[in-house]
């Protein structure tokens, strides 16, 4: 299961990395020698044990339905890159559609 | 007079704040007086990232366990007053609106915060190479790495900036430089403290872990910290059992040694400093047994499946649309990329193209699923030898003493080093590496790991090996 | 081949938003229409460090209406993380349920009785609100609505038909509204539709190729919409063309069907389990408790009713599709003992007197038991029809017993001989001519005749005793 230079490519994009095409080489091999070391697992016989796992832990505590937020000792506006009106803007998305995508 | 106070135990400093002998700013003054030193010219162990400022606390500590303690916290927890950071570029200067349960429970036992410490990035690393800021150095040789990712406060702590710091494990970030530096580090039973307000990295391994010049700073500092939080669905309600067992004889208890642990690789002073800790365990009383653990090997592939894969989500909230670092470009897809990509160092980069690989289609089942499941034969090999008598187990903390900064350069050699931590973290139980010996005047750590929340016996191991090795084996 | 020979083939997602008074996963209101990102904290801001914890009522709800659509509600569900990046989106995935969800295996039962299958339903959160047009070249993201608990309902490709969609839709909101679990309103977007539609000739057993209709924003645009991409799909197998599978927006006000342009053909969302979260693990006996704490269900009552009350199904349906007209109903016809004229009262003067005053039915001054009375004075022949409808107006401003309305105002009917003989009589005296032809056999003019005299009665006299009277006056 080699990665390739396009895998790294696909990865960097949906992990949305610009990661440019000088530095790729040295991500696809640091990536090829790091799964190389992962394929000892595949010897290992496991089918059903994290199953089995999860199956034994205990359930999560939940919280009742009442208000009660963390309180923000900073603003917003502090910290935000860009506001206004009380929203954070960002650039627009290259692909939005004047309908549809408000959502 | 308080610069002579730091250098005894935190319990010590909160008795003589709570009875007036002395105040906690004039020990806030020492801890910063000492930081100072420690960071300046040829000696300058670039431990702190951000000091806190003198008077600023200026309410009058005098009550709570530890009042008046100065504390070192890790850059990746969310502190008031100073900045939060996680050694990354991408995080410069952010201000967290809210404070981590683990530091307000500090707080709220009366220490004070004196520093936010120096780290890999995202805790992304084992000897602090990987913080943006640059390398934290080994207080008992600069040349050589401090160990990491919480290297700058087990530094701070080993420098006796303060007798207490707060670091993060997610596998054996805490344990590996306390080993290197000489100090205490425990990472607790998972679930055993909130990680809320810890910037998380691996949700499934993360644990606040704290350093202590002893073990009875570190026992001290985990009592306090530990308890179920709200905010935190993974944290136990169990109730929390004292810390601060104290030191005493080991009869009735079993320590079992894992095979697996000393393999013929291991540094022989490494090797003969665990066998004279092991002789000191049997002379307390303890009945050493020769266990095995059969799928230690598989530790740390396992690790750097799930850790990098967890990042790669924990990681995706940084993308420059409400805090931290915004790089600009035209469209808001091409922002994110942007900022992240400058944001991130290599360390990081890899890891989270690592991650997102071994979770996109295709790929999940051969890696995420079947790290999943050899993860559940390692805990089922602790939970075996815990089920079969034995009450604690001993090994080495790392196959060797501190090594040089910029020694290793592959990847892979460097996740290495956490091989026999990654397993506690892996297993979710609680793991302690304290001092046992020097090697040309590098400290040796050996590790005491203990049944999930069973941090008690874990302690009344450590107490009794640190006694009977003595205060030499420190610092 | 005709577009009659093709077969539709629909499957719907829907998203409902939970009644919750905070947010899924922190303690924030889940009022979205407050000042922008006024009600965010760090959970729902992603800030670094923040954690999830599960709104205990957002369970109560889903298994409520889980069970609700006869699904099976599992002791075990698992949260995951759905990775994507998208600028309303904080955390960089949603947290959702992938492999093990809240419930499996449902059903929609239609108003004519046909049962369409749900596939699942599972628990997730939504994401906030993006703002295209308000800032040039911006956009403004507010994270109100972030993490707001949903379900999301998602149904087989059973449905054959836009108008069956619709009818699904239909029944699907009514038993939410039942069980109150949400507002399941689409115009405030409580209630969200995604359509996955097909087509292929009939008898042919496979699915072809299916295309994903967003942005449905009403019952009658998913309907429309289906229509549109459907059209499209059999011109496109016609002209010997094939549907590649793909993301259609609907734009309600072209009315047409086109391709969303997102540029990531492929998405990977990489789903894991959440590791923030443990479990979701409910005891059979909770889940037993929380199916038994359901109202009756719209499609059970209306059964109910059609046996108990001989009413029609139509009046069924529109009796039961709000719960609190139903519940109105059911006390005025078990009071009344007359199910049919309750069920014309409810739906005439009662549904109008609402929309006049566009009040809800549980704040209507005519109570059910009042207008029960009324209902049976009418049976006892004490009121006329046209005469019960005033003493109902009345009764909107007087919260007395209809009876006495009617004594005051002079509106209970006579049925007495003596008083009706006396207003025909007066008929009779004024109009000789109708008189004369119907007591000669003009049996046509009855009608006109008992117009008059009710007239003379202003609305009092029994009809039906003015009737008898009168065709002993006629001969033949």
């Amino acid at each position: 299961m080699a990665v390739t230079p396009d895998d790294v490519r696909h990865v960097a994009q949906l992990a949305r990395l610009a990661i440019p095409e000088s530095e790729l080489g040295a991500y696809v091999a640091q990536l090829n020698s790091i799964l190389g070391h992962m394929e000892v697992l595949q010897q290992v016989p496991s089918a059903g044990l994290a199953q089995a796992a999860e199956e034994a832990r205990d359930g999560m505590r939940t919280r009742p339905d009442q208000p009660g937020a963390v309180r923000l000792e900073v603003t917003r506006e502090q910290n935000a890159p860009q506001m206004r009106d009380g929203f954070f803007l960002v650039p627009r998305l290259a692909t939005h559609e004047d309908i549809g995508e408000e959502s | 007079m308080s610069a002579a106070l730091l250098d005894l135990g935190a319990g010590a400093i909160g008795a003589a704040v709570r009875e007036g002998r002395a105040t906690a700013a004039s020990v806030l003054d020492a801890a910063l007086e000492r930081l100072r030193a420690v960071h300046e010219g040829e000696t300058d162990l670039h431990a702190v990232l951000h000091a806190a400022t003198q008077g600023l606390e200026s309410e009058p500590l005098t009550a709570g366990p530890l009042a008046g303690v100065p504390v070192a916290v890790k850059d990746n927890f969310c502190t008031r007053g100073l900045p939060t950071g996680c050694g990354s570029k991408i995080l410069q200067g952010w201000m967290s609106p809210y404070e981590a349960t683990a530091v307000r429970k500090l707080r709220e036992a009366g220490a004070v915060i004196v520093a936010k410490t120096n780290m890999d990035e995202f805790a992304m690393g084992s000897s602090t190479e990987n913080s943006a800021y640059g390398p934290s150095r080994n207080p008992h040789d600069r040349t050589r790495a401090p160990g990491g990712s919480s290297g700058g406060s087990a530094v701070a702590v080993a420098a006796g900036i303060a007798p207490i710091g707060l670091g993060s494990e997610t596998g054996g970030s805490v344990r590996q430089p306390a080993s290197f530096c000489g100090v205490v580090g425990v990472k607790p039973t998972y679930g055993r403290v909130s990680r809320f307000g810890l910037v998380a990295f691996a949700s499934s391994l993360d644990c606040v872990a704290p350093f202590g010049r002893t073990v009875d700073d570190a026992a001290f500092a985990t009592e306090v910290i530990s308890g179920h939080d709200p905010h935190d669905a993974t944290s136990s309600d169990r109730p929390v059992p004292s810390m601060r067992v104290g030191p005493g004889p080991l009869a009735g208890l079993v320590v079992g040694v894992p095979t697996e642990y000393f393999p013929d690789s291991l540094d022989p002073a490494v090797r003969a400093h665990c066998e004279r800790a092991i002789a000191a365990l049997k002379a307390q009383g303890a009945t050493v047994r020769e266990v095995s653990l059969p799928h230690t090997a598989l530790a740390i592939p396992v690790y750097y499946i799930i850790a990098p894969a967890e990042a790669s989500a924990n990681l995706a909230r940084f993308d420059g649309a409400r805090y931290g670092l915004r790089v600009a470009a035209p469209g808001v897809q091409e922002m994110f990329a942007a900022t992240r990509a400058t944001g991130f160092g290599p360390e990081v980069t890899r890891r989270i193209l690592l991650g997102t690989y071994v979770l996109s289609a295709g790929y999940y089942d051969a890696y995420y699923r079947k790290a999943q499941e050899v993860r559940a034969l390692i805990t089922a090999d602790f939970a075996r030898v815990f089920a079969s008598g034995v009450h604690a187990l001993f090994t080495p903390t790392t196959p060797t003493p501190a090594f040089k900064l910029g020694a290793i350069t592959d990847p892979y050699e460097m996740y290495l080093s956490d091989i026999f931590t990654v397993t506690a973290n892996l297993a979710g139980i609680p793991g302690l590496s304290l001092p046992i010996g020097r090697v040309q005047g590098l400290p040796v750590g050996g590790q005491i790991l203990a049944s999930h929340f069973d941090e008690p016996t874990m302690f009344r191991v450590a107490y009794a090996l640190e006694e009977a090795l003595g205060v030499e084996a420190h610092r | 081949m005709s577009a009659a020979s093709w077969e539709m083939v629909v499957g719907l997602e829907v998203h409902v938003q939970l009644k919750t008074r905070t947010k899924a996963f922190c303690g924030c209101s889940a009022d979205f229409g407050d000042a922008p990102n006024r009600n965010t904290c760090p959970v729902c801001l992603a800030l670094p460090g923040a954690l999830p914890v599960l709104n205990e009522h957002a369970v109560v709800l889903a298994v409520r209406a889980a069970s609700a659509l006869e699904c099976t509600v599992h002791e075990r569900s698992v949260f995951a993380r759905k990775n994507y990046f998208y600028p309303d989106l904080p955390k960089g995935y949603q947290i959702s349920q992938a492999d093990r969800p809240l419930a499996t295996g449902g059903r929609v039962v239609l108003a004519d009785g046909t049962r369409l299958g749900i596939t699942r339903i599972h628990m997730e959160e939504d994401a906030g609100k993006s703002i295209h047009d308000r800032y040039p070249g911006m956009t403004a993201i507010d994270l109100n609505r972030s993490g707001v608990p949903l379900i999301e309902i998602v149904g087989e490709p059973e449905i054959r038909s836009s108008v069956q969609a619709g009818a699904y839709l239909r029944a699907l909101r009514e038993v939410l509204l039942y069980c109150g679990v949400s507002d399941v309103s689409m115009e405030e977007g409580s209630l969200r539709v995604d359509a996955n539609v097909s087509a292929r000739p009939h008898g042919e057993k496979t699915f072809r190729s299916r295309t994903e209709i967003k942005n449905l924003n009403s019952f009658s645009n998913v309907e429309r919409a289906l229509e549109l991409e459907f059209a499209r799909h059999l011109r496109t197998y016609e002209a010997g063309g094939t549907i590649a599978q793909q993301t259609m927006l609907f734009d309600g006000a072209k009315q047409e069907v086109r391709p969303a342009r997102s540029k990531e053909g492929s998405h990977d969302y990489r789903y894991f389990p959440e590791p923030d979260l443990p479990p979701l693990v409910l005891t059979r006996a909770w889940i037993e408790e929380q199916r038994l704490a359901l109202p009756e269900l719209p499609a059970a009552r209306r059964a109910r009713w059609i046996k108990e009350f001989a009413i029609s199904v139509t009046d069924a349906e529109v009796l039961s599709a709000a719960r609190e007209v139903g519940d109105y109903f059911e006390v005025a016809a078990a009071a009344s003992k007359d199910g049919k004229a309750a069920a014309n009262w409810v739906m005439g003067e009662v549904l109008a007197a609402l929309k006049e005053s566009s009040q809800p039915i549980e704040r209507f001054e005519v109570e059910p038991a009042r207008l029960a009375s009324l209902i049976g004075l009418v049976k006892e022949g004490l009121l006329s029809s046209s005469a019960a409808k005033t003493v109902f107006q009345s009764m909107r401003t007087h919260a007395i017993e209809p009876r006495a309305i009617a004594e005051r105002d002079g509106l209970l009917q006579v049925g007495d001989d003596s008083a009706l003989e006396e207003w025909i009589a007066e008929v009779w005296a004024e109009r000789p001519d109708e008189a004369a032809r119907f007591a000669a056999g003009e049996k046509k003019l009855q009608g006109v005749l008992v117009g008059f005299v009710m007239k003379k009665s202003r609305g009092r006299a029994d009809p039906k005793k003015v009737n008898q009277l009168l065709a002993a006056r006629t001969t033949g």
